[in-house]
């Protein structure tokens, strides 16, 4: 709570800064703007960004490293005997430590040396947190103060201030790389963890997987096995069947309504088909858990076939469904960059619309139309909700759609929802399935968006 | 075309090729019709899938709007819940207020004596009752001694049996309903003491494990602070980096590097961006878990892409006219930038924005890793406390097996539907209302 006063007694320095340097300006002009570099408004900014930002900059600095410090100063005053214990018992003295000094409940009785460090710990922090508004507040008016003696009217204001913002700008902007970098570290780091407690080749063309590990040696059937082919072949299994459902519907529906349907019709059905597209996956894992899955097997017992409730066909089904309007409004883009020209050559040879569509239209868009469908795959290879809700738990091998099956990010969720160590090769191995899913889709999505380039390129 | 002719003569029986053609045009005049059939069948099938999803969404949820509620005359009774007589606030929030609850449908079923009995006759009104006799007495405690008539809420098996869900003709065995309790509900009903009103429960409260008990206000106060987080994050970075990638970043491997990023951004999973927040805002920045502040800065990795690409067509659209005419009058390119161009783009960007909000409402994977799936009854109250989010709601609404869940979470999914029906429309208005053709 303290923090976010500190904040606002920050803003509220700031602008005040901005009138003092907006003040200050005018009077080193005499009132005469014209003598001025920059309108009056850049000194304010001015003032304002030298208030505000290297103190916010502490700040976050500040906060980011406080929590390891008083950490380790804590740790150094502990004694011997606590400290002796090794790393992971002393980890867990540390957790009771600062459960204590939240006031929440810790996992065993409270010596006296603990209350003691708590107690230290608490002490620091308090130390720390007055520490913190004192220099952040003397920077802030300090540099704001410095500032505002030094304006003068050659001085280059808008161009400092329109520095510091076109630095801004490139900081957002690079944000899109620092995310991918993110992720490729996070996956990257935890699955060379895994690793090293599973070999690659295990990992990758192991046929059995089951991710309980033994919490006694002499369990039964709890080794725990990490071999991920079933997983990879109900992830392909399902979006398949999600293919086989959305590229002709999708494609089809395409072609109708670029080169058949009149406005007005377009002018409903277009719109109506997106709505598809809008739908949050959740809604669709429900539609597909509690009406499509029993729905497919009420239908399988009339016909006297034994489908699993938590089928591959009902997940992929509904997957389907979900890509129908990405596959279609990809299709409809592609079509539409056909040139009017090749139609008019077709129609003039005497080529009926079908038949214009069929071998000019077709083959000409195929290259963009390809890579639409490698775009649908990679979403249809990544989408979780559905497959959470629809499909099964247990890694079958098999390509029976009738069967239940389980996929890739089915398997994170369950590896990674529920408490667990965060240390355990259960929870390492989630990042190792994300590391491959990440792999997989960027390899797609490369792919697709090149075709797609290099197609647009060609009738440009 | 005269030559073909005289040579198709001369060769005597040879056909000519308008015959051909002619020959051949029925079929050819058939696969187009089938052709054309086909794309009516696709887009029919396109509208029947969304028709089913919306019919059995709302056919299952609609009743989720009303609950039964069952009229009890409750004594309360002084003996039983202030014995000392001194109405310490602290004993009369831990006294027995489900005795009451009890005591009172027994009253009202004398006939009633077998444990058995008994135990599926407390099962009429829900768990909830006595909670609400505990508010009451506590905002008052002048009603102790009083004899009151409430209405309150019936338990989720008897608000099925009232709506309609369970069949009364089937074994008994198979319903969860039993033939007396269905005999004392007649009666209630006969007496009017038993009937359906507007469910504000589902509109107020939180989670709980009782279906009768639980609403959605808790995860619709989860996305509003998730949301929120999203919105004041992403909207601004979005926006300076469509500003620099499309009025100001020089062509260079860096800004190359920037696009293929972005792109692919795009197109990862959702459930990836949940790993990195889960490895890198909670496992190594130390964030709570559960918290809409974490969910907030997935949500808005995830959807920057969205924004920025919204932004920079958006950016695009201003004819350079307009910066031009700015410059040729002494204004920097920040200044072109800040006072004209973004205002006339600013219609484009928000409708993009609007966009990825109603994307980010409703995206639950990445959220279910960062542990916002937990069962939380309170109330979230800011941006730090443990909270979940409408989707996730309903995702664990759906693994619930009690029959009454299934149409808290179709009503679940009308409302989040409805929010996404208003976000998009809202930005359909704004593009018809501000969309400028130059």
């Amino acid at each position: 709570m303290q923090f976010s006063i500190l904040m606002i007694v920050l803003l509220a320095l700031s602008s005040l800064a901005f009138y003092m340097g907006k003040k200050r300006a005018f009077q080193v002009a005499q009132g005469k703007i014209r003598k001025l570099h920059s309108l009056p408004t850049y000194y304010g900014l001015y003032t304002a960004i030298w208030c505000g930002i290297p103190a916010l900059i502490i700040f976050a600095l500040w906060i980011a490293f406080e929590p390891a410090i008083i950490t380790n100063l804590v740790v150094a005053n502990l004694p011997q005997e606590i400290v002796s214990v090794g790393p992971d018992r002393l980890n867990l003295v540390i957790n009771d430590i600062k459960n204590l000094v939240d006031g929440n409940i810790t996992t065993g009785d409270v010596s006296p040396e603990l209350q003691a460090a708590a107690n230290h710990y608490q002490e620091l922090k308090r130390t720390s947190h007055i520490a913190l508004s004192i220099v952040v507040l003397c920077l802030a008016i300090g540099a704001a103060a410095f500032t505002l003696t030094r304006i003068k009217a050659h001085q280059r204001a808008r161009n400092a201030v329109e520095g510091f913002l076109t630095g801004l700008l490139i900081f957002c902007s690079s944000i899109a790389i620092l995310t991918t970098l993110g992720i490729v570290l996070s996956v990257l780091f935890e699955s060379i963890r895994f690793f090293q407690d599973i070999p690659v080749t295990d990992f990758l063309f192991g046929l059995e997987w089951s991710p309980q590990t033994a919490i006694r040696e002499d369990q039964v059937g709890s080794s725990g096995a990490f071999g991920a082919v079933p997983l990879f072949a109900g992830t392909m299994l399902i979006s398949l069947i999600a293919m086989i459902v959305a590229v002709p519907i999708g494609l089809l529906s395409a072609i109708y309504l670029s080169e058949f349907a009149g406005s007005g019709f377009r002018s409903v059905a277009k719109p109506l088909l997106e709505i598809l597209a809008g739908i949050p996956t959740v809604v669709y894992g429900f539609f597909a858990a509690l009406i499509v899955a029993p729905a497919i097997r009420d239908a399988g017992g009339i016909i006297g076939l034994d489908v699993a409730s938590e089928s591959a066909l009902a997940a992929g089904l509904v997957m389907g469904i979900m890509i129908i309007p990405f596959v279609s409004s990809l299709s409809d883009d592609v079509i539409n960059a056909v040139p009017q020209s090749l139609r008019d050559g077709a129609y003039g040879l005497g080529a009926t619309q079908a038949e214009t569509i069929r071998k000019v239209i077709f083959p000409a868009a195929l290259p963009g139309i390809v890579g639409g469908v490698l775009l649908a795959v990679s979403r249809a290879i990544g989408e979780t909700m559905i497959v959470v809700m629809a499909a099964g738990l247990s890694a079958n091998l098999t390509a029976n759609p009738l069967e239940a099956v389980t996929t890739v990010t089915v398997q994170i969720v369950t590896l990674l929802t529920g408490d667990q160590e965060f240390d355990s090769t259960k929870t390492l191995a989630a990042f190792a399935l994300g590391l491959m899913l990440f792999v997989t889709t960027l390899v797609l999505n490369v792919i697709a968006l090149h075709v797609v380039r290099k197609y647009r390129e060609q009738y440009e | 075309m005269s030559k073909a002719n005289n040579m198709n003569t001369a060769s005597g029986n040879k056909p000519r090729t308008i015959d051909i053609v002619r020959a051949g045009l029925a079929k050819r005049k058939a696969s187009e019709r089938r052709f054309k059939l086909y794309g009516k069948i696709a887009i029919g099938l396109g509208l029947l899938f969304l028709l089913l999803l919306f019919g059995s969404i709302a056919g299952n949820g609609y009743t989720a709007f009303v609950q039964t509620y069952v009229k009890l005359d409750v004594h309360i009774d002084a003996d039983r819940i202030d014995p000392a007589g001194n109405r310490d606030p602290k004993e009369l929030s831990r006294a027995d207020y489900g005795g009451l609850v009890k005591a009172s449908l027994r009253e009202m079923f004398p006939e009633v004596n077998s444990r058995r009995e008994k135990r599926q006759l407390y099962r009429l009104a829900s768990t909830g009752a006595s909670y609400q006799i505990r508010e009451m007495v506590l905002a008052d405690p002048d009603l102790i001694g009083q004899k009151l008539s409430l209405w309150v809420p019936a338990d989720d098996e008897i608000d099925m049996l009232m709506k309609g869900h369970i069949d009364r003709k089937s074994a008994e065995d198979d319903r969860r309903v039993k033939d007396n309790q269905i005999a004392w509900v007649d009666r209630l009903v006969s007496e009017e003491r038993i009937e359906k009103r507007f469910n504000t429960i589902f509109f107020t409260a939180g989670d709980s494990r009782d279906p009768e008990l639980s609403g959605i206000w808790g995860a619709a106060a989860g996305s509003f602070f998730t949301l929120i987080v999203t919105l004041l994050l992403s909207f601004p970075i979005g926006v300076a980096a469509a500003v620099y990638l499309e009025e100001f970043a020089p062509r260079n491997k860096f800004t190359d590097i920037i696009e293929v990023n972005i792109n692919n951004l795009a197109a990862v999973p959702s459930i990836v961006f949940g790993l990195l927040g889960l490895a890198v805002f909670i496992n190594f920045f130390g964030m709570p878990r559960s918290a809409p502040i974490v969910g907030g800065l997935v949500l808005t990795l995830m959807t920057l892409p969205t924004i920025i690409i919204a932004s920079r067509a958006a950016l695009k659209s201003v004819p350079p006219s307009i910066r031009e005419a700015a410059l040729g009058i002494g204004a920097s390119p920040m200044q072109a930038m800040i006072y004209h161009v973004l205002p006339l783009a600013m219609p484009g960007m928000l409708t993009g924005t609007i966009i990825g909000m109603a994307q980010a409402l409703g995206e639950s994977a990445p959220l279910l890793m960062i542990g916002m799936v937990a069962f939380i009854v309170d109330i979230p109250q800011g941006a730090f406390d443990p909270s979940t989010v409408l989707p996730v709601q309903i995702y664990l609404w759906a693994d619930s097996p009690e029959r009454a869940f299934v149409e808290r979470t179709s009503a679940a999914i009308m409302v989040l539907l409805a929010f996404l029906i208003t976000m998009n429309a809202l930005a359909v208005m704004l593009r018809k209302r501000f969309e400028r053709r130059w």
